[in-house]
Formats: C-alpha cells, sequence, structure tokens
C-alpha cells in the first residue's frame, strides 16, 4: 500500500508535479488495461462451462451453479434460493423435478422436503474453475500430438539453428580466409529476402526433398538465420584472439576449439539467439500451413487456426488450447524479458 | 555493437544440454581433424560456413531464381520442366485493368483489392503505430517506479503468435462477446464487429496495432535513451515548457530513430498475413484481404493452383520490398553515423 502511494506520488526532477504526470499515469493506466485485459479475459474464460460461455451478457469470473451433497443422494444436488409458501426464503438443494415444481430438501436435514414452483426460486452460483476444458482436449482432440509437433519443431529447429549459425559466425569473425567477406556479405544480404515472397519455389523445393508434410520441411528451411550469423559474429569478435592461439600451440583442432572455447564464450549471444529461435518457431504460421495439410502434422497454431474456422466452433475447447499455446512464450516473457529487449536492441530484429 | 556482458547469467541454461552434446559432438572431431590435415587452417573455415550457405542455398537463393522461371511460365504443373513459356502473361494478367483506381473493372479484382487494402492498411496501420509507439516511449523514458514492469506490459503482445492473437480478440469481437455486451449495458445495440466491412478494417488495424506496438516502443526507448540528459537539465534551467523540450530537443534528436521504426514497421505491414487470415479470412468479401493471402490463396488454397500467378504477385512485392530495404539501409546508415555522432 506504501509503494502504491509512493509509485502514485512519484514525480520526475525535484519535485515538481506537471500536467504531463497525469497524461503519463492515465496512458499507463489505459495500456494496462488494453494490453493485459483481452489476455486476463481469454484466461478467465477458458475456464467457463460451455453454459456460463453462452451467457449473455458475460460474467467476468467464471461463475457456476453452486452444488451441495447431500445425506441420501449419490450425486451432488444443486442449490437455489427460494421462496416457500409462506413468505421465507431459504437455501435448498434440488432433489428432483417434474414440470413446473421441483422437490427440494434443506442440505442439513434432508427429511424435510419442499414443493417448490421453479419460478420462485433462484440458482446460486459460486465460483468454479471448470479445468475439464483442458483436460478433455487431449482426449477428444489429439491435442497432445499437436503439442508434440510444435515442441519437436521448436526444439529441433533452435538445437540445429544455434550449431549452423556459430559454426558460420566461427568461421566469419576468427578466420581470414579467401571469399569471407563476401560470404558474410551473401548471408547477411538476406535479410532482404523475406519467406513471403519465395513461397511458391520453396513448396517446389520441399516437395522435390520429399519433406512435404513432414515437420522436417518445417524446420530445414527455418535453420539458416542471418540475425543469428549476424549476431553471433559481432559477439565472437569480442572473444580474444590469444585463447584461440594458446589452443593452437596445445595442438587442439579447430574443431575441438570451436566446440571447447568458442561455443561457451559464446553462451549469452546463444541464449539470446535461442529464445527469438524458439519463439519464431513456435509461432511460425504461413509456411507450416503450406507445407503440413494433414491434420496429424498440425503444429498448435495450425490445429487452433483448423478449429477456429470450423462452423460450430467449441469455443470451451478453443480457449483452453489458445491459452497453452500462450503459456511457453508467456514463461519465456516473464523470466527472459531483459534478454529479449537487449537483443532487440542489439540486432534490430524480432 | 557487442552483446551486452549482463546476459552472463544464463550460461548455465546452455552448458548443460552442451555437455551432453558435447560428447556426442568429440565424434565429428577425428574427420574433422583429418581434413585439416588435408586442407590446411585458414580454408577448414568453409567447413564451418558449409551447412549455413547450403541451406540458405537450396532455400533462399535458388527458390529465387525458380521464381523468376514461374513468374514467366503458365499452367498448373509444379515440376519447371513440365510448365510452358507464357512470357509476361502472368503480369499482364494481374495489370489488365480498365481503369486501374476502380479494382473491379480488372481482370483479377481480388489482386488490386488486396494492393489498395496492403496500401491503406499500410499507411493507417504504420502510422498510427508510430504515434503510439512514440508516445509510449516518453511516458516509459520518464522517472517511474518499476519501468520494467510496465516496458513489459506493452511488450508482452509482441511475443504472442498471430494466431492467438487472432483468437483473442476474436472471443473479444464475436457477436456475444464482452464488446457487444459493454455496449449493451451502456445502452446500444450490438455490432457485428468483423462482417461489417469498414469495422473489419478498423479491427485488423487496430489488431495489428495492438500486437506489434511494444517492438517499436523499444526501439524508441532506446533513441530516448541515449539522448544526453544534459540537454534537459539545461532546458529546466531555462524554465521551458515541456511541450518545448518536446519539440526543440526531443524530436529532433529521436529523428533517425523514428524513421528507422517507420521504415520497418513499413516492410512488415506490407505483408500482413498471419492475424488477419485468421480473425477475418481476408473478408467479409475481400474487405481485409492483403497481397500476401492472395499469393497464399492464389498458389496453395484454390481448387486450381496458379503458381505463376502467385509467383509474379510475390516479384510485385519483392519490388516494393527492396525499394523499401534500400530506403531502410539509407536511413540506417545515415542514423549510425549521426548516432555516433551523438556519443563523440
Amino acid at each position: 500500500m506504501r509503494s502504491a502511494k509512493a509509485f502514485l506520488a512519484a514525480t520526475r526532477g525535484r519535485g515538481r508535479r506537471d500536467w504531463t504526470d497525469w497524461l503519463a499515469y492515465a496512458h499507463l493506466g489505459v495500456g494496462l488495461v488494453l494490453m493485459f485485459g483481452p489476455v486476463v479475459w481469454l484466461v478467465l474464460s477458458s475456464f467457463k462451462t460451455p453454459a456460463a460461455l453462452n451467457e449473455f451478457p458475460p460474467q467476468l469470473l467464471p461463475y457456476g451453479q453452486a452444488q451441495v451433497s447431500v445425506k441420501g443422494f449419490d450425486r451432488p444436488l444443486p442449490l437455489y434460493r427460494a421462496k416457500l409458501p409462506d413468505g421465507s426464503t431459504r437455501t435448498l438443494a434440488e432433489a428432483r423435478r417434474i414440470g413446473l415444481v421441483a422437490t427440494m430438501v434443506d442440505p442439513q436435514s434432508p427429511q424435510d422436503e419442499f414443493k417448490v414452483n421453479i419460478r420462485d426460486r433462484e440458482r446460486v452460483r459460486e465460483l468454479h474453475f471448470a479445468g475439464g476444458n483442458y483436460t478433455e482436449i487431449f482426449g477428444k482432440f489429439d491435442f497432445g500430438r499437436y503439442l508434440w509437433n510444435s515442441v519437436f519443431i521448436t526444439v529441433v529447429a533452435t538445437l540445429i539453428t544455434l550449431l549452423f549459425n556459430a559454426m558460420a559466425a566461427f568461421a566469419l569473425s576468427k578466420y581470414r580466409f579467401a571469399g569471407r567477406d563476401a560470404v558474410f556479405l551473401l548471408i547477411v544480404s538476406t535479410l532482404m529476402i523475406p519467406p513471403t515472397i519465395i513461397l511458391v519455389p520453396n513448396f517446389l523445393v520441399i516437395s522435390q526433398l520429399g519433406l512435404l508434410n513432414s515437420l522436417w520441411g518445417v524446420i530445414w528451411p527455418a535453420v539458416a538465420t542471418p540475425t543469428g550469423v549476424f549476431l553471433l559474429r559481432q559477439y565472437m569478435l569480442t572473444i580474444p584472439d590469444e585463447l584461440i592461439d594458446a589452443a593452437r600451440m596445445d595442438h587442439a583442432s579447430e574443431w575441438r576449439i570451436f566446440w571447447r572455447i568458442v561455443l561457451p564464450l559464446s553462451a549469452p549471444a546463444l541464449a539470446v539467439l535461442a529464445i527469438f529461435s524458439v519463439m519464431w518457431r513456435w509461432n511460425d504460421f504461413l509456411w507450416p500451413l503450406i507445407v503440413l495439410s494433414k491434420s496429424e502434422n498440425f503444429t498448435l497454431q495450425l490445429a487452433l487456426n483448423a478449429f477456429q474456422g470450423e462452423l460450430t466452433t467449441q469455443w470451451n475447447y478453443l480457449l483452453a488450447m489458445t491459452v497453452i499455446t500462450l503459456v511457453p512464450v508467456t514463461v519465456v516473457f516473464a523470466f527472459l524479458q531483459k534478454h529479449i529487449a537487449t537483443g532487440i536492441a542489439a540486432a534490430g530484429v524480432k | 555493437m557487442p552483446v551486452d556482458q549482463r546476459l552472463a547469467p544464463s550460461r548455465s541454461l546452455v552448458s548443460f544440454p552442451a555437455r551432453i552434446a558435447g560428447v556426442l559432438l568429440d565424434i565429428v572431431d577425428a574427420p574433422m581433424r583429418a581434413l585439416q590435415r588435408l586442407v590446411g587452417v585458414p580454408r577448414i573455415a568453409w567447413m564451418f560456413v558449409l551447412p549455413n550457405l547450403a541451406i540458405l542455398t537450396l532455400f533462399t537463393f535458388v527458390p529465387i531464381v525458380i521464381d523468376f522461371h514461374f513468374a514467366f511460365t503458365g499452367g498448373v504443373q509444379l515440376y519447371p520442366s513440365q510448365r510452358p513459356f507464357v512470357g509476361a502473361e502472368n503480369f499482364t494478367t494481374l495489370f489488365e485493368c480498365r481503369n486501374f483506381l476502380d479494382p473491379s473493372t480488372c481482370n483479377k479484382d481480388v489482386f488490386w483489392r488486396a494492393i489498395f487494402n496492403t496500401a491503406k492498411f499500410s499507411v493507417l496501420q504504420v502510422g498510427l503505430m508510430v504515434f503510439f509507439a512514440l508516445v509510449t516511449a516518453l511516458v516509459l523514458n520518464r522517472k517511474l517506479r518499476a519501468r520494467g514492469f510496465w516496458r513489459g506490459v506493452f511488450f508482452y503482445p509482441v511475443l504472442l503468435s498471430p494466431v492467438v492473437v487472432a483468437l483473442i480478440w476474436k472471443w473479444i469481437l464475436q457477436r456475444e462477446g464482452v464488446l457487444n455486451a459493454l455496449l449493451a449495458s451502456a445502452g446500444a445495440s450490438p455490432v457485428e464487429w468483423l462482417t461489417d466491412s469498414h469495422w473489419a478494417f478498423f479491427w485488423v488495424v487496430f489488431v495489428s496495432i495492438w500486437a506489434h506496438m511494444g517492438f517499436y516502443t523499444l526501439i524508441l526507448l532506446a533513441g530516448l535513451q541515449a539522448i544526453p540528459a544534459d540537454l534537459y537539465e539545461a532546458a529546466e534551467m531555462d524554465a521551458a515548457s515541456p511541450w518545448r523540450r518536446f519539440s526543440r530537443i526531443t524530436l529532433p534528436l529521436l529523428m533517425p530513430s523514428l524513421t528507422v521504426v517507420l521504415v520497418l514497421g513499413l516492410i512488415r505491414a506490407v505483408q500482413v498475413f498471419d492475424e488477419v487470415f485468421v480473425l477475418t479470412g481476408g473478408g467479409p468479401g475481400s474487405a481485409t484481404t492483403f497481397i500476401v493471402q492472395f499469393i497464399y490463396m492464389t498458389g496453395f488454397a484454390e481448387a486450381i493452383r496458379q503458381y505463376g500467378l502467385a509467383a509474379a504477385a510475390s516479384l510485385i512485392l519483392a519490388v516494393s520490398l527492396l525499394a523499401l530495404t534500400l530506403l531502410q539501409l539509407r536511413l540506417t546508415r545515415r542514423s549510425a553515423a549521426s548516432t555516433a555522432r551523438n556519443d563523440a
């Protein structure tokens, strides 16, 4: 509370407060609602039962019918607030219902029965998080498979990206060989060729390699990133050459120098590239959409797209799937936000 | 610019799998050592760049060449030797219009609608986004408690996948969604946000700004933080108003970052596809169909796959991107020069 007060009272400079301060706080407040609100709404909605999702206007929190287990009944009974003929209002559980008349019992003393017209009662609602949306998608939709496909592509592509890009960066930063500058220029120039303009020919290449409808068809075209080579090369340039010369004195092979010395020392830059690569591959959409057309090869993103396009969208499941899809990225964000910011500042890429 | 040394804590994150893989990759050592003896030390570097070059050749350089081949051949076959040469026919089909300002008079009216939509989208989205990103960066650059948190608030949507972004907003904008509920509680009647063409276009722009603004805010914030603080102190001495401080110090010194952000934003906006495709599917009608979606539909989604037309449209897109990239290179070089001057 004190820190909240201090936050609100914080001003620029020496205690002088002008109108721009108020505008700034207003901006932050609106930003908080606008940026986080939709995501919070998605997460809250994903815990609602289909019945609660169909309510209009919707409730903010996932409410459900309160239930109570009563002695003498196998299943929990729904709770209602009922108006009795004598004018009093009591909270009762519904034992059974015939037509418009419900037979209701007091949860504390089940032997007392009341006949209540269903128009004279209303549901007792309580906070109820429907975890079923999350558990059922694995049984009903092969969701585990999509999750696995996404994880496989993300992990394998990131590992290969790190290896290939680090090798290239090592060669371009630590050797003087004929054609080095040309190679570097060639690699960096591919920054100017976004994947969207070579969709058709890449489709041909992938189909000639027999990689259509294979996860490898998504992985291979993605592993040589100019951004990664650039980022790693800039970092490796700061590793002193003396270390490498010393290793050569000890008759270490060039491969061993790369693997045992340069790669471990580049860990910070590798971590940045790893974060980026994970985000790129996890979020990829257009290229997987073209390569993977059989549903058993779908990634999470493709599965989400397919489900939302169906005529009768089952929002309760779709919302749960969406939340699961955004969890890894959110975890990455929560723990590594600073690294991402640094990476963007260093490479100017997303 | 070397990557920040402060990144060091993540070393443990990488070194554990590296240790396992290290044992495995020692196996590579023997053949590499033999090769090294054979070709000598500087030339062994080629072995290190080879995997990267091979991938780039296969999936970037060769495809560019094939792109031209596709663009000048017709038919529905994918295999190049089975495609008949048609000259510039694909381009003339795309450009066949009685009146270029009216897409409905064109042979490929969807293509022209896509071009107009993309132009409109790029101008609106980038203009508004850069404005909001600038305002946000200015706010975040103030003395704030928990600045990291606030920066994170605006940056978070950048990391979400386009599909997730689209679904988040689809859930809000659907007929019985929360936005219509808010309208209803205010006494207004519900609006079909995504099936009315004007509203659909508005929301496509809005959602795209929502999803990408944080990235550009971050770049602008870095630009703001590079402005020397003593300039502001001097301005405060002279009792300059906030507006004067902004227009005479901040804006001129931020100009290099602003132009970079503008061009980067344009390069991305011209290629907009993912989130729009999931949010509106390009509709209603073709109200939110953009160029990349036209390429995707023509080449991959329609019953008759017209690879030639798709490739021709890709090349037209490539030309506009090339122009933007060259512009960016010019501007970054100039801005790098001016920041270097600022540092000195």
